[in-house]
This record gives structure tokens, sequence and C-alpha cells, in this order.
């Protein structure tokens, strides 16, 4: 080995590049190749209407209603679900923080995580039908007279990201909660803070940059709501959210480029909301998080 | 200390919320189960009586043993490739400082952030342009997509608790990388390699969309098996339906179950949202 070869392989050692570091290569080079690639060929392909100009794909989004309207119908649905199951999420884990065993509960909630959405959506087909339990319960108290409908419409999706939804919130929130020096409460409590004041002027400002990300998250998730939309829903009217209308334009029209488009459409809008929700987190809150000694 | 009569009142409706919620996911859960031994089930609050052949008959026209063997082939590849990629890769992020590391991070986060249906049809496109989509190599690649920099971020801590005095010491008495990593690294990890793989296991069974969108009529997981089960819904009785979701149920309950010796609930969603 030459001198020369020698100094650069010192040169690239000083900076952290030597055999070690060529270890992130088959890690990165398959996100490379099946993440981004995927979304750039995306973004290409739908600039390549099988018809018309280069913006056809667009144009033919946002002026057919058919394909329009499921930006509306779908923030219809994961908006509310997402408010309800952060706002809900926040008193719950705030009390269960203070639980000794927390292990039964938390089990318990990981269990609609882990099964999935599409088990979810025939669970509920199963309890919330005209002849099960939920609707038993209805009839025999006498709240009702004919059993309610909560299934194939707009309530059954929300009751599916409800059931999947909230544990995950909890669950993010409940490790954000964790994470705040109870010293902090303590103090405020010592100088005759009441619970409410201890929670707005203490926790809250403490919680709020992840409750931000634990916002952010659940929408995304909430807004590409899919097999539950097609099961549990009505996918032909008011439960037509944008994922249906990108599978089929896919998987059932065979047209690719719009269904790119669509997809593209779909990341820009959960990109939106998203940086508006982490930008929102800078103005509600500026000073330091941690605990440290100042 | 005491507490006023609001403050407990406040308190009692916060474990109402928790009681009524967990009741009806306990109830969901249940009536599938009874659902799926029932005989026939119509304006009862059980089934007029009990049987197990739901279960023979999910067996047979559902096909549920070709089913299982993909959905273990897939889960099986899907968890040695991840942990295979991953782990190398964890270890040089933790251990190396080099421009461009925050990029990569970054790059480690989009996956797990962007939703799999958001990212699935673009990468589905592509997977069919290549011919891979429709097999079971198309739907293990496309699983592979959250799994592989799941693994990496869940093992970067792991690495970061091991003292380098230990492969300083393991390079001065001559070991090269491969050694390096098979018998000290490895047998060092294993914790944090089991929880990362259990956790991608669990998660890979209950991968819809991304299975979904690249599987062909035979390489469907058990979790799409069961999604176009109920989508025909009224073609066979709810009961077969109920009788191979109380199957995917067990399968991944038990997986939970294991891997949840190893991780704490809360690490499943928060691991990978770091």
């Amino acid at each position: 080995m030459s001198a020369a070869q020698l100094s650069l392989r010192r040169r690239l050692r000083e900076r952290g590049l030597d055999g070690v570091t060529l270890l992130v290569l088959p890690g990165v080079l398959f996100v490379l190749a099946l993440f981004i690639y995927p979304f750039i060929y995306g973004l290409v392909l739908s600039f390549h209407p099988k018809q018309g100009g280069w913006l056809a794909n667009y144009q033919k989004f946002f002026t057919e209603p058919f394909l329009y309207e499921t930006i509306w119908l779908t923030l219809q649905i994961a908006v509310p679900a997402t408010l309800l199951n952060t706002v809900l999420s926040v008193p719950v884990a705030l009390r269960v923080r203070l639980m000794k065993r927390q292990k039964l509960l938390t089990t318990i909630l990981v269990i609609p995580i882990t099964l999935g959405t599409v088990m979810v959506a025939d669970g509920l087909l199963t309890y919330l039908g005209p002849r099960g339990w939920l609707n038993r319960i209805l009839l025999d108290s006498g709240i009702t007279d004919s059993p309610v409908r909560l299934i194939h419409n707009y309530w059954g999706v929300m009751l599916s990201l409800v059931i999947s939804g909230f544990p995950f919130t909890f669950l993010l929130t409940l490790s954000y909660v964790t994470g705040i020096d109870p010293a902090l409460e303590q103090a405020g409590a010592m100088l005759g803070a009441k619970s409410r004041q201890r929670f707005f002027r203490i926790l809250l400002p403490l919680l709020a940059p992840g409750l931000a990300i634990t916002l952010a998250l659940a929408f995304v998730q909430a807004f590409t709501v899919f097999p539950s939309a097609i099961l549990l829903g009505a996918p032909a009217g008011p439960t037509r959210v944008i994922s249906i209308v990108a599978y089929q334009a896919a998987f059932e029209q065979f047209d690719y480029p719009l269904a790119s488009a669509i997809a593209m459409l779909m990341a820009l809008i959960q990109i939106v909301i998203i940086a508006a929700l982490l930008g929102a987190r800078t103005l509600v809150f500026r000073g330091p998080v941690s605990t440290g000694k100042g | 200390m005491h507490r006023s009569l609001g403050e407990k009142l406040w308190s009692f409706s916060i474990w109402a919320v928790v009681v009524f919620f967990v009741l009806n996911l306990l109830a969901m859960i249940g009536s599938v189960v009874v659902d799926s031994f029932g005989t026939h089930w119509f304006n009862t609050w059980v089934p007029a009586g009990f049987t197990p052949q739901w279960y023979v008959m999910a067996w047979e026209e559902f096909q549920l043993p070709e089913i299982l063997i993909v959905t273990a082939e897939v889960v099986g590849a899907v968890v040695l490739i991840s942990g295979v990629i991953g782990v190398p890769t964890a270890y040089a992020m933790a251990r190396r400082n080099f421009p461009g590391k925050q990029l990569i991070m970054l790059l480690f986060l989009l996956p797990l952030l962007v939703p799999p249906i958001t990212y699935g049809i673009p990468m589905a496109t592509v997977l069919y342009q290549a011919h891979l989509a429709g097999t079971i190599w198309g739907v293990i690649l496309a699983n592979l997509v959250p799994t592989v920099p799941f693994v990496i971020l869940i093992m970067i801590p792991f690495v970061e608790q091991i003292d380098p005095r230990i492969e300083a010491a393991a390079r001065v008495f001559g070991a090269g990388l491969g050694r390096l990593f098979v018998q000290v690294l490895v047998p060092l990890l294993t914790p944090g390699i089991l929880a990362a793989l259990l956790l991608v296991l669990v998660r890979t069974i209950a991968m819809f969309e991304l299975t979904f969108l690249t599987s062909g009529p035979t390489s469907q997981t058990l979790v799409v098996a069961l999604y176009y089960a109920v989508f025909a819904a009224g073609v066979r009785s709810q009961q077969s339906i109920d009788a191979m979701a109380v199957v995917y149920m067990v399968t991944t309950l038990i997986w939970l179950l294991i891997a949840l010796q190893f991780v704490n609930p809360t690490q499943i969603v928060t691991r990978a949202k770091q």
C-alpha cells in the first residue's frame, strides 16, 4: 500500500469513515431502493398522465367531485377521531401514571394495536351488528326499541378509529407524562397550587411538545384509514376516504399515474398538518423542557 | 392528601371512561370468540348451541394450511433479514460519527412515520414493474421497508450500552469484524436483538396494508386472507369468518405475550416513534 493511500485512509478515519462505518450501507441502500426511490418514481409518474398535459392528473383530482370530495370526507373522520383520542388520553394518562401496577392495563390496551385494523373491523361487525351484544344491551334495557345502526356507516369507522387509536395515543401520552419530573408538580402543590392550576400551569406546558407529536402521529394514522373504511363503513358514500380512491385508481382501473398523484397529495396533506402542529408547538411553549439545574 | 368532592368526581369519571373502554374492547373480542363456536345466534345473549364445526369449515374453505405456511415463511424471512441488515447498521450508527449521520437518521425515521398506505401505493407500483409483486419475495421486500429501520432504531441504544473497551480488547487479541460480531457483540446484544425481532414478528403478522398491496393469490398472509373473508361476507357464514379471526387472533396474541416478556407495552408504540 502506498503512502498516499495510507494517508487517505487516515484522513477518512479521522472524519469517522472506516470499515465499521460502511456497515450502514446495507441499511441505507435498502431504504433508498424501496422507500425513497418509489417515492420519487411515484412523483415523476404522477406528472406523466395517461392522457393530457403533465398536470392532468392533478387537474382531474381537483375538478372531479368524486375525487376531491374525498379530502373533506377523510378530514371529517380523521380530525374528530384524532382530537377525541388525544383529549381523552391526557387525563387518563395523568391518572394511570400514579398507579403502581400499570402493566395489566397497558397490556390490555396494546391488544387492539397488535391485532390491527382488519381484526378490529371484524370484531366490531360482530359486536356492533344488529344482533350483537351492544344492541342486545340497548334493546333489553329498553334504551332503544329497534337496533341502533352502527356498522356500514360513518360511526362504524369512527368507532374503529377510537378502538385502535385511543390505546395508541394513550400509550404515547403515558410515555411523555412519565418523563415529567414529579418533583415539579410537588413543588407546585407545596406552593399552594390546586390540581387544576398544576395541570394548566405546570403539566400542560411541559407536555405540549409531546402532545404535538402525539396529535401529528394520531392524525396521519387516522387520515390513512383504509381497511375499516371499506369493511365497517360505506365505501361508496360517507366513508369514501382518500386511500380508497388511491387504491381503486391503482388496482381496479390500473391508472398508476393517477394513483401516484393521489398518493402524493395524501403525503402533502400529511406533511402540511404535521408541519403546522410542530410549528404550533414552538409558538405555544418556548422555555426549556428538561429539569436540569439552571 | 385531602381531596375535594370535585376531584373525587373527576377521578371517578376518568376511571369510568377506562372501564367502559376496556369492557367494550373485551366484549368485541369475546363476541368473535363466542360466535365462532355458536350453532345459531339470533335474538339471544349466547348462541343456541356450541360446535367446533366452523373451525373445520374455515380450515378447508379458506385454505388455512397454505395461508399459515405462507405467513410463517414471510414472517420468518422478514425477521431474519431485518435482523441481518438492521443490527450491523445500528452498530455503525451507534459507534461512529460521520458527516451526514443526521440525514441518514432521518432516512431511517421516515418509513416509520409515513403511514404504509401512503408509500405502499408507489412502492407496489415499482414492485409490479420489477415483476416482484404478487410473489412471496415482493411481500417480503415490502414488509422489510418499515422493519429494517425499526430494528436499527431499537438496537442503537442497546449498542450504546456496551462498553467500547470490550470491543477494543477483542480487537487487540486479533478478532476481525466478523469474529467481533459473532463472538462478542451478538452474545452481548441478545436481549436487544430478541426484543427487536419479536416486535418485528408481531408487527409483520399484523401488517395488512403492505402485504395487501403486494400479494397475489399464492402469497396471501393470514391478515390479508381475513380481510378478503370479511370483505366477501355473505358468501360464507359469519361464524366461519369469526373462526378464522380467532385463529389469527391466537397466532398474534401468543407472540405478543412472548414479546411482552422482553419489552414494556408502552415501548411497542414509543420505540418506533422517538
